[in-house]
């Protein structure tokens, strides 16, 4: 009988035979879910029957936060939620706020935002490839992706002074001047990258054992991808070509040409394939973009104190996750109204029910693996 | 500034006096429609207008009005690649349709307006709290809740301790 | 009478000196093959692993043992005490018993028996019984579905490691330790090189039984925690731990017995090779002129001087090896040769093995238990019953008609290969007709 206690039962998910059915509870603590996750899995044997995913772990009340602070005191609370790309973070409420005031960063500010994006795509590729290829088994590729990370961190902390939690852009522009040898240090790292991206490839894309634990796990069809709402490279693999530095370009996306991968089946394995290649057209976007840094002002002309015009806005950047929106309503005053932030990783979870219904519970971690979460995002 | 282009117009032809305002600011398109024809609106908008991809769905609290929250979709469109905009005003008590049945990724989004605001939405198959624990009391995101406020009784209980605020 | 005593003493005191040597002794090596593997997994990775107990974390293990004995024994409070008590021993004596028939070098064996490999593996398989038990005590969701696991892959691979192994042993017509080799020796090939396809599936079934990757779902972090050893902390933990190392040293051992050639040099037979004998010797004093190298470059001076004595001992070990070759302790002491060397030589070949091992663990995803067990009962299995049945061919065409060496094998190897590379076509097709449970 369905479990009344479970909201979600319903009759088309009985077990077999009508056997009983385990609730296994992969609780907040577990070296798989990427953070404080709980998901309660029915289970019939080792087949899921149905899922419930509970959130809320590392909820911090980031948006009220935001009713609390002036705009500039808001951004460094923004690498917090996605802290594995904390850069894309960084640039989506900038320019948001930029878009509110009605200013444009100046040329110089939007190649080196483009820039600095880019290789923090890389990196949260990097990790997540680590991440998601240890919970399958396969133990090397971790070390060698980390130690890819380090390079891209080091640039980062030569820029900003920090790795992680970067807060490298300011509203209206960039705060300190690009450091001498950027264009070196990118150009140092794009250049042999492409061959380790073959030799992550190497590792696993013909490897039997890879594909057999990735393809025909957790479909999900182009037209559920849209109903749930998902993005990024979980919708792309599902076969939407949609970027939105292609639909909507901002920061410097439109003077550089890359393409925007997609895959067919929207399985486990064509998610592997497609943000394999994001880092490769994301390498290429940084050794076009350092070609030709114009030169100019860093900082546009904002005041100290901002207090943008009365209304709202909605600004949608492309983050390694998914489509990272900020929806900001200001009242006039220093501090913004109401600051909501759309997350890619929670939306994108929302589809986990759909995609592990009738897979094995060994299946559970590749598919929280290939959905790329970070619980920051997931609760703010 | 006043918006009164050719969607605006198709919108105001099918469902009239439903279409409350429109707008545009900074050059992002608002409709304020009415509550109650919500379901219909949205499912017009995906089928017909092809908005067939809910972007965010959240709640803003203006307290000194009477209708306190504006209820706020964000659509996109893959064909036409626009956006638009859908507010619904609605008071403390009164409840707003769902629109879980129109794009499945409200389902979430809608429970979390719940948790943050209060606001009910009618027709949603599993209205619980999503970021805070179930037996919170208190909607945070309301402006009458201070930044320092929390669930005394509820971190007692749970926690063990006197929550410090 | 004097001599009947002498020899009874000798007849007593010989194993039970081995016995001794084997039960202290396993424990430590097993440490250090843990050390390996870490360094091991560290070179694959690009880093250095541990580094920081005694030179070059040589000490690591020594730390690593006491750290477990000191820990608390937590013991939960629904577990069947009495079985939760029982159930690692139950491994661990499985793991040394099956050591006894084995032979390590031509003189240190414990018990020569006639049916030897026979026991080795019956005795090898009475450790599930540890696992199951000791997932069963556990009183806990994961660590019974972990040991259940387990018992189901060690049962289904056992069979084909089994076949694998009687294909072998068709070839050396007997099951003792000693006369394998020396049928190998006979020969005048490794059954390996006779065998091929029959050794591969030993590889990958042995890989299978000792719950190694890319067959160690049941123990993988990432599903089960830990599976049946969960609950297990401080030493007893240790004690499954020690019997998972030591199946491994026996697995290769059976492996290094029944295809590698045992103790015997390669190219055995023939005396041109003759210079392989020095092998050893040069193998030791590369060893240790590099510690010599490494030592001023220490940090610590503790650590150079622990550095000069490790070179030392490979010092001391590479003129033990050499003594033999010289003419006149040879006449002196005949025994000693194929006694050191021999160690020597099937040390070697086990510790390759074991690399082996550690290779495959840190390149390969894991298997999902499901496509597992598709391995070992469609794959596998038929695979090795169709070498046991080309072994037999090529046996008939040897004794019977006359075929020399390697023509006999080298047709049946290739007709096991075809029938392979059709049980793997016929797998594949059957995977993509399968439609997925989760695609309607």
């Amino acid at each position: 009988m369905p479990d009344e206690r479970i909201p979600f039962a319903t009759h088309a998910d009985q077990t077999v035979l009508g056997a009983d059915e385990i609730v296994l509870n992969m609780g907040p603590q577990h070296p798989s879910t990427h953070g404080v996750l709980r998901v309660k899995l029915r289970l019939d044997g080792e087949k899921v029957i149905g899922s419930e995913c509970v959130i809320g772990y590392l909820h911090r009340g980031v948006e009220k936060i935001a009713e609390h602070r002036s705009y500039q005191q808001f951004a460094p609370y923004v690498d917090r939620m996605d802290y594995v790309a904390a850069v894309s973070n960084g640039l989506g409420y900038c320019e948001a706020v930029e878009k509110l005031l009605g200013t444009e960063a100046p040329p110089r500010a939007r190649v080196i935002r483009t820039i600095l994006t880019e290789l923090q795509r890389i990196a949260s590729h990097l990790f997540w490839l680590g991440t998601h290829a240890l919970d399958i088994g396969a133990l090397t590729p971790l070390f060698y992706c980390l130690r890819e990370r380090e390079e891209i961190l080091k640039i980062f902390e030569k820029f900003c002074g920090a790795r992680l939690t970067t807060h490298a852009f300011r509203i209206g522009g960039l705060q300190y001047e690009a450091y001498d040898e950027l264009e070196k240090d990118v150009e140092r790292f794009c250049t042999p990258f492409d061959k380790r991206v073959d030799e992550y490839e190497s590792l696993l894309t013909e490897n039997r054992i890879w594909v057999g634990r990735t393809k025909g796990i957790g479909i999900l069809s182009a037209k559920e991808a849209i109903d749930y709402g998902a993005s990024g490279p979980v919708l792309r693999a599902s076969g939407v070509k949609w970027d939105i530095r292609k639909a909507m370009p901002y920061a410097a996306y439109d003077q550089y040409k890359f393409e925007i991968p997609t895959g067919k089946n929207g399985d486990t394995f064509d998610r592997y394939i497609v943000r394999m290649e994001e880092m490769r057209q994301s390498r290429l976007i940084c050794l076009q973009a350092i070609e030709n840094i114009p030169t100019g002002p860093i900082m546009g002309k904002v005041g100290k104190v901002l207090k943008p015009p009365p209304g709202e806005v909605y600004h949608a950047i492309e983050a390694p996750k998914g489509e990272l929106g900020y929806y900001i309503v200001s009242d006039g005053t220093t501090q913004p109204y109401r600051v909501r932030i759309r997350p890619p990783s929670l939306i994108n979870l929302e589809a986990f029910d759909k995609m592990i219904r009738g897979h094995l519970v060994a299946d559970v971690v590749a598919i929280i693996g290939t959905l790329d979460i970070v619980l920051g995002e997931v609760d703010r | 500034m006043a918006l009164d282009n050719d969607l605006v117009k198709r919108y105001k032809e099918k469902f009239g006096p439903a279409i409350l305002e429109a707008w545009t600011d900074r050059k992002q398109a608002i409709l304020v429609v009415a509550r109650e024809l919500l379901g219909e609106i949205t499912v017009y908008s995906r089928d017909n207008e092809k908005f067939d991809w809910l972007s965010d769905l959240t709640a803003v609290d203006w307290p000194k009005r009477e209708k306190r929250f504006d209820i706020v979709l964000n659509m996109y469109s893959f064909e036409k690649n626009e956006r638009l905009r859908l507010k619904v005003q609605a008071s403390a008590d009164e409840r707003v349709p769902s629109v879980q049945g129109v794009w499945s990724t409200a389902n979430w989004m809608e429970r979390e307006v719940f948790d943050m605001f209060g606001v009910i939405f009618e027709g949603h198959p599993d209205l619980k709290r999503i970021l805070l624990p179930d037996e919170w009391q208190g909607y945070p995101l309301r402006k009458d809740y201070d930044i320092l406020t929390q669930d005394t009784a509820w971190v007692r209980e749970n926690l063990g301790i006197e929550s410090g605020q | 009478m004097l001599m009947n005593v002498l020899h009874f003493l000798i007849s007593i005191w010989v194993p039970l000196v081995c016995a001794v040597i084997i039960v202290a002794v396993l424990p430590l090596v097993a440490g250090y093959i843990v050390l390996m593997e870490r360094k091991v997994m560290a070179d694959m990775q690009a880093r250095l692993g541990p580094m920081r107990v005694g030179p070059h974390g040589l000490l690591q293990p020594i730390a690593d043992a006491v750290k477990l004995l000191i820990k608390e024994d937590i013991i939960p409070d629904e577990a069947d005490k009495a079985i939760f008590w029982f159930a690692p021993l139950i491994s661990v004596t499985a793991a040394m018993l099956a050591m006894s028939a084995l032979a390590i070098g031509p003189w240190f064996q414990i018990a020569e028996l006639n049916v030897g490999l026979l026991f080795v593996v019956g005795i090898g398989a009475l450790g599930i019984f540890g696992i199951v038990l000791g997932g069963w005590s556990s009183n806990s969701h994961y660590s019974l579905l972990g040991a259940l696991r387990s018992a189901a892959q060690l049962v289904s691979y056992e069979t084909a490691a089994g076949m694998a192994i009687v294909g072998a042993l068709l070839l050396a017509g007997t099951l003792s330790t000693r006369e394998i080799i020396e049928a190998q020796s006979d020969y005048g090939m490794w059954f390996a090189f006779a065998a091929p396809v029959g050794f591969f599936v030993y590889i990958v079934a042995s890989i299978a039984e000792t719950n190694r990757a890319p067959f160690d779902l049941p123990e993988a972090e990432s599903e089960l925690v830990a599976g049946y050893m969960t609950e297990y902390s401080g030493f007893r933990w240790a004690l499954y731990f020690l019997a998972e190392y030591t199946n491994m040293v026996v697995v290769a051992s059976i492996a290094t017995t029944l295809f590698l050639g045992g103790w015997l040099r390669p190219f055995a037979g023939t005396p041109a090779f003759n210079f392989l004998d020095y092998l050893p010797t040069v193998l030791m004093l590369v060893v240790g002129l590099y510690c010599f190298y490494r030592a001023p470059k220490q940090p610590v001076k503790v650590q150079s001087l622990f550095m000069v004595a490790v070179g030392l001992l490979m010092i001391v070990a590479a003129v033990v090896l050499a003594a033999p070759l010289i003419p006149a302790v040879n006449n002196m002491l005949p025994g000693l040769k194929p006694g050191l060397h021999g160690a020597f030589w099937f040390l070697l070949k086990v510790g390759l093995y074991i690399y082996l091992f550690m290779w495959l663990r840190f390149t390969f995803p894991r298997y999902r238990f499901d496509q597992l067990m598709r391995l070992g009962w469609q794959f596998l299995i038929p695979l090795s019953i169709v070498n046991v049945m080309g072994i037999g061919v090529a046996l008939a065409l040897h004794r019977h008609w006359g075929w020399g060496h390697i023509p006999a094998f080298g047709l049946t190897t290739v007709l096991t290969l075809l029938a392979a590379g059709w049980l793997g076509w016929a797998g594949e097709k059957k995977d993509k007709e399968h439609v997925f449970v989760g695609q309607e």
